[in-house]
């Protein structure tokens, strides 16, 4: 690293207000994932109204769960007039998987995290807002999180309610795009690290060939989809794990020394004592493409 | 009407619940190396089942589908950025569309 990085790091780090360039980025970030929820809830909105719902329920059902499948069943089961206990028993199973998202971002958080940040935290859990929160290059700043549900959180609210008073009044091939735009998303977080790192890049294809068989195998394919997830991931995880444990520099969790290699470390973004972490140098693995694509979103 | 927001109110919690577990019980960096990695894998895992083969069927034409995700792919392999990946998604699938 040259010494006007590591100059420009000390300034950074110095800085206390880092966290707004994080939540900043969050927000800016959040914009595709606000177009894909937006055109998601849309169609829930469209159900909400024929299960009897106006818009002004829509909307706190919308703000207080922001789970699509969640919602989707939590519609079904106010339309049919369902139970107390069928209704938790039905949102646990549909919603499990947000545990599994919730146990991994425990570990991307600093001890030096303020534990009310796990409160707001654990209500920004969606599977997209877990996804980019949970591959950024080291601690995460919860920050980038806010933003993150700030922006998309607000799409998922006005698609809901503008579905419930208007109906469907996107052009099909507007709701195609809008649709598709999260799925991209998502490509471009598990891509770079899977192109850095061939172990990744594998494990991404055998998660997406197992993910299509799932879909099309007798018996499996009755699976829902929110199971599907939690036991390929379980399985395909647990394997990996295995297979090849993650080295401690990998992920360093000692505040002291994550302080000590993130001045070692490349990352030229935005670093905060307790928020950065490092993955060193020599460690050519899924560290060096998420430092890498850390840079492009400067 | 207030059976609605009744509804409303006990599933929300079930889901903060589930969310909010993990973040009360794991307070500290879990030690054991199995799990330390597994969790690590998780993320990974996660989005590639959650992205294929849905990008197919998200669309109501599965060609414009599978547009978007070799195009994503190849923009994310190239750009690395959220935002240039996701127009690009949208464009393979408006370019299908018109045909």
């Amino acid at each position: 690293m040259s010494k006007e990085n590591r100059k420009k790091t000390d300034v950074k780090r110095a800085d206390p207000s880092t966290s707004r360039g994080w939540f900043v980025r969050g927000l800016r970030n959040g914009i595709p994932i606000c177009a894909g929820y937006f055109a998601v809830s849309f169609a829930l909105g469209i159900s909400a109204k024929n299960a009897g719902m106006d818009a002004l329920q829509a909307f706190a059902m919308s703000l207080t769960m922001v789970a699509s499948a969640g919602q989707f069943a939590a519609i079904s089961l106010i339309a049919s007039s369902a139970g107390i206990i069928e209704m938790i028993t039905t949102t646990l199973i549909v919603n499990l998987r947000y545990f599994l998202m919730s146990c991994s971002l425990t570990q991307k958080l600093s001890t030096k995290t303020k534990p009310g940040h796990r409160f707001l935290l654990a209500y920004c859990m969606t599977d997209e807002i877990f996804g980019l929160s949970a591959t950024v290059s080291g601690n995460l700043n919860p920050f980038y999180t806010y933003g993150l549900m700030l922006v998309s959180v607000s799409g998922w609210c006005a698609g809901t309610v503008i579905g419930v008073l208007m109906g469907n009044i996107l052009p099909v091939w507007v709701s195609n795009a809008l649709g598709v735009s999260m799925y991209g998303m998502f490509l471009a977080i598990i891509i770079p690290p899977a192109k850095e790192n061939h172990f990744i890049g594998v494990l991404v294809a055998i998660s997406m060939a197992a993910s299509w068989l799932f879909t099309v195998l007798p018996v499996v394919k009755e699976i829902s989809s929110g199971f599907r997830i939690i036991i390929l991931t379980l399985v395909i995880a647990g394997i990996a794990a295995v297979l090849r444990p993650v080295s401690d520099e990998e992920e360093n969790a000692l505040p002291d020394e994550v302080a000590e290699s993130s001045l070692s470390g490349e990352t030229v973004g935005p670093s905060e004592p307790d928020m950065d972490e490092s993955i060193p140098d020599e460690n050519a693995g899924a560290g060096d493409g998420k430092n890498s694509r850390e840079e492009r979103r400067e | 009407m207030n059976r609605i927001y009744l509804a409303i109110a006990v599933m929300a919690a079930t889901i903060y619940a589930i969310r909010v577990m993990p973040f009360l019980f794991i307070r500290k960096p879990i030690r054991n190396r199995f799990i330390r990695s597994f969790l690590y894998y998780v993320p990974y895992v996660t989005l590639a089942v959650m992205t294929f083969p849905a990008i197919l069927t998200v669309t109501d034409n599965i060609w414009a589908g599978a547009a978007a995700l070799i195009a994503g792919i190849i923009a994310a392999w190239l750009s690395r950025d959220l935002f240039v990946t996701a127009i690009t998604c949208c464009v393979a699938v408006f370019l299908v569309g018109m045909f």
